[in-house]
C-alpha cells in the first residue's frame, strides 16, 4: 500500500519540479551581468533620506548660519523669510488648508523635516544643485524650519535633532495605495 | 434631395443632434454621398481661406517637373506642417523648470511621435553619455548590483504600447474658468509609445529581493535628481527600464539612456535617466511625494500615493479653436486611456450630455495605451456641446465636472480627468466651456497654469 503511494508520488514530484523550473526560466534565461558594489561605493551614491533620519549625514547647522545662506543663494526664487516668488512659498501661511486659498508652506503642509534635508542636498539651489556641504543643508534646513517655528533659533541642527522635529501636518495625509490594497 | 437626406439622417441617428450610428464611415461609406453639404475635414481658423478645388495649372506644380530632393538621414515633417508643435511653458527663473504639451489637437492615430512626446522636466534635460551612466540595485537585496547601459542591452527586452500622463494634467480645470487654449495645450501632459527595454523583475531578482523590501525607490541622474517611492509589488507586477522609444533609442528629454516605464500610474514615477533603484521595507517620503503630487482635500486632508492614471476621454477634434465652415457631416474624433486597463467604450454625446451615442474604438484597444474614437456627426448649424465620456474594462466611468468637484473641491491640484465640453457656436466656431449651472461665486482663480515647481 504504501508503496503503491510512492509510486503515484514521484510523477507528481516531477511535475512540480518542472513547475519550479518554469517559474524561474526568466532569471536562468539572462545574462546576469550585474557587478557586485561594495558598502563604501553605494554610501557615495545613495543620498536618501528617510523619516525617522536613517540616512543623514554627520555634521551640523545653525538658524543664523542658514539664514545667511538664504539670503544669497534661495531669496531671489523664494522671496524675503521665504514668503514665495517664483519659487514655492516656504514659511509665512496665513490661510489654512481647509480655507479657499489655502497655503502649502512647510510649516503648514509638509509631513517630514527630513523631507526638507534631503531635498535641499540633492536638488538645491536650482543654478547649482549638489554644491551645498552637509553643514550647509543642515543650516538651511534649520533656519526653514525657524521661519515655520518648528526649531529654536539658537538651537544646534543635527541629525538627532532633525529626526526628532515633529511636523504638525505630519498625520495629514491619506495613503490612497495602501486604502485601495486593504479594501481589495 | 433634402427630404432624402432628412430621411437618411434620422434613419442612422443614435443619439439626439445628429450623432450617427458609428459603422457608418466604416461601411457604409459611400451613401454618404445622399449628403450635400460635405464637410469632410474640420479646419483650424488659422487656416488659410478656402482652398480652390478645380484643378491646379500643370505648371504650378513644380515638384513634377523637377527632380525631388535628395535623400535625408533622418526624416523630418514636411515644412507646410510647422505649426505641429509642442508648446512648452516654464518657470521664468527656471527655464529648465516646467512643461511642454502634446499638440493632440494636431494629431491621428494612437502613436505619439517622439519629438511631440510632451515633456516635464524639474530642472532641465541631462545630456548624459550613455558609457559613463550606470544603475545601482542596492538595499534590502542578496546583493548590491551595478550595471552598464551596454549591460542592459544585452537583456531579454520587452515592448509594451502604453500612455504616460503627467499627474498635473488638464489640471487648469481646478481653476473656475475654463482654459482658453487649444485641446492639447491643456490636455497634452499625455503622451502614448511603443516603450521596449528589460523587465524590472527580472533584474531585481538577479540582485535577490528581501521579504521585507516593500517599496523601491527610484533615481534620476538629472540636475534635480529626482526621487520616487514606487510599491515593489508594481514593480514586480509590470514595471521595467525603458531603452527604446517607439522603435529609436529613447530621446534625451525622455530619458535617455535609461527610463522607468510604470505602466499606467502617474508621470513622476516614470523616472527619466533613471540612475539608482533601493529596495526599502517604506517609502522615502521624498519632496514630489509628500509636499507635492499630493491632492489636498476639503477636508484639509491630502490624498498620497494616487499612483493610478484614472480613465479620461477628450475629443481631439472637433476641439476648442476650430471652425466649423459649415453645417453637414463631421467626423468627432478623439482619444481615451485609462491606467486601469483597457477602455471599454467610449461615448459621445451632441447635445450637452442629455444623449448619448457610443463610439466606434479603433482596433488594436491595448491595455493602459490611447485608445482612439470615432463617430460621424451632422451638425445642423446650430449651437450645440460636445462631449466624451471613457468607461473602463474595470467599469470606471469618466466623470462630469460637477461631480469631480464634490469629491476632491478645488485644491487637488492633480488627477484632473473630468468630462470636457466642447462649445460649437452659430458661426461654427469651437470653444471650451464649463456646464451652465458652474456657479462664478466659488472664484478662487489660482493661477494653476504657471504653478509649476
Amino acid at each position: 500500500m504504501i508503496k503503491m503511494k510512492q509510486k503515484k508520488l514521484i510523477p507528481i514530484l516531477v511535475l512540480i519540479a518542472i513547475g519550479i523550473s518554469f517559474l524561474f526560466a526568466d532569471t536562468k534565461n539572462t545574462p546576469r551581468l550585474g557587478q557586485e558594489i561594495t558598502s563604501e561605493e553605494i554610501a557615495k551614491w545613495d543620498i536618501s533620506i528617510f523619516p525617522d533620519g536613517e540616512g543623514l549625514p554627520e555634521g551640523q547647522g545653525s538658524v543664523h548660519e542658514g539664514e545667511k545662506i538664504f539670503q544669497s543663494k534661495c531669496i531671489a526664487c523664494h522671496g524675503k523669510n521665504g514668503l514665495g516668488h517664483t519659487a514655492d512659498q516656504l514659511a509665512g501661511a496665513q490661510m489654512s488648508l481647509t480655507s479657499q486659498y489655502p497655503e502649502k508652506t512647510i510649516g503648514s503642509y509638509w509631513p517630514y523635516a527630513t523631507t526638507l534635508f534631503d531635498f535641499i542636498r540633492r536638488s538645491m539651489p536650482m543654478n547649482a544643485p549638489g554644491s551645498l556641504t552637509n553643514n550647509e543643508t543642515y543650516s538651511l534646513t534649520a533656519y526653514l524650519l525657524y521661519l515655520n517655528n518648528l526649531f529654536d533659533k539658537d538651537g544646534k541642527m543635527t541629525a538627532k535633532e532633525l529626526a526628532e522635529v515633529k511636523m504638525p501636518n505630519q498625520n495629514g495625509f491619506i495613503n490612497i495605495y495602501e486604502m485601495e490594497i486593504i479594501h481589495k | 434631395m433634402d427630404r432624402k437626406n432628412d430621411r437618411y439622417l434620422k434613419e442612422n441617428q443614435v443619439a439626439e443632434n445628429g450623432l450617427l450610428d458609428r459603422r457608418l464611415f466604416l461601411k457604409k461609406g459611400l451613401q454618404f454621398g445622399v449628403i450635400t453639404s460635405l464637410a469632410s475635414t474640420v479646419t483650424i481658423s488659422s487656416a488659410k481661406d478656402k482652398q480652390s478645388t478645380s484643378q491646379n495649372k500643370s505648371s504650378d506644380l513644380t515638384w513634377m517637373h523637377e527632380p525631388g530632393k535628395s535623400f535625408s538621414t533622418y526624416g523630418l515633417p514636411s515644412k507646410f506642417e510647422d505649426n505641429v508643435l509642442r508648446y512648452p511653458s516654464q518657470n521664468e527663473a527656471v527655464p529648465g523648470n516646467g512643461v511642454s504639451w502634446t499638440p493632440l489637437h494636431l494629431m491621428e492615430g494612437a502613436i505619439t511621435p517622439n519629438g511631440l512626446h510632451f515633456e516635464r522636466h524639474h530642472n532641465g534635460v541631462p545630456q548624459i553619455d550613455p558609457k559613463k551612466h550606470r544603475l545601482l540595485i542596492h538595499g534590502l537585496a542578496k546583493k548590491d548590483l551595478i550595471f552598464t547601459i551596454d549591460d542592459l542591452l544585452r537583456y531579454p527586452m520587452q515592448s509594451k504600447t502604453c500612455f504616460i500622463e503627467c499627474g498635473g494634467n488638464s489640471n487648469s480645470g481646478w481653476n473656475s474658468q475654463p482654459s482658453m487654449a487649444e485641446a492639447g495645450y491643456f490636455n497634452g501632459m499625455v503622451s502614448c509609445s511603443e516603450w521596449t527595454g528589460v523587465s524590472l523583475s527580472i533584474l531585481l531578482e538577479e540582485a535577490g529581493v528581501d521579504k521585507k523590501a516593500k517599496w523601491l525607490i527610484a533615481e534620476g541622474a538629472d540636475a534635480f535628481a529626482m526621487q520616487v517611492s514606487i510599491p515593489m509589488k508594481k514593480a514586480l507586477d509590470d514595471a521595467f527600464l525603458g531603452l527604446y522609444q517607439n522603435g529609436e533609442r529613447i530621446r534625451p528629454e525622455n530619458g535617455y539612456p535609461v527610463r522607468l516605464i510604470v505602466p499606467g500610474w502617474e508621470g513622476v514615477l516614470n523616472v527619466k535617466w533613471v540612475h539608482r533603484l533601493k529596495l526599502s521595507n517604506r517609502p522615502v517620503m521624498a519632496r514630489n511625494e509628500t509636499s507635492r503630487y499630493t491632492e489636498l482635500q476639503p477636508s484639509g486632508k491630502a490624498r498620497m500615493f494616487t499612483f493610478v492614471m484614472q480613465a479620461k476621454s477628450l475629443i481631439t477634434s472637433p476641439s476648442a479653436h476650430m471652425i466649423l465652415k459649415q453645417s453637414g457631416l463631421y467626423q468627432i474624433t478623439g482619444l481615451a486611456w485609462s491606467g486601469k486597463g483597457k477602455i471599454k467604450k467610449v461615448e459621445v454625446s451632441a447635445d450637452g450630455g442629455h444623449s448619448w451615442a457610443e463610439a466606434e474604438l479603433q482596433e488594436p484597444v491595448l491595455d493602459r495605451a490611447f485608445t482612439r474614437f470615432r463617430i460621424p456627426w451632422h451638425w445642423n448649424g446650430k449651437p450645440t456641446i460636445l462631449k466624451s465620456r471613457a468607461t473602463d474594462e474595470t467599469g470606471y466611468v469618466q466623470p462630469e465636472r460637477q461631480q469631480l468637484l464634490k469629491e476632491r473641491g478645488r485644491q487637488g491640484f492633480f488627477h484632473y480627468n473630468a468630462i470636457i465640453n466642447w462649445h460649437v457656436d452659430n458661426d461654427g466656431f469651437v470653444s471650451h466651456v464649463y456646464d451652465k449651472d458652474e456657479t462664478k461665486k466659488t472664484n478662487s482663480d489660482i493661477s494653476i497654469d504657471s504653478d509649476w515647481n
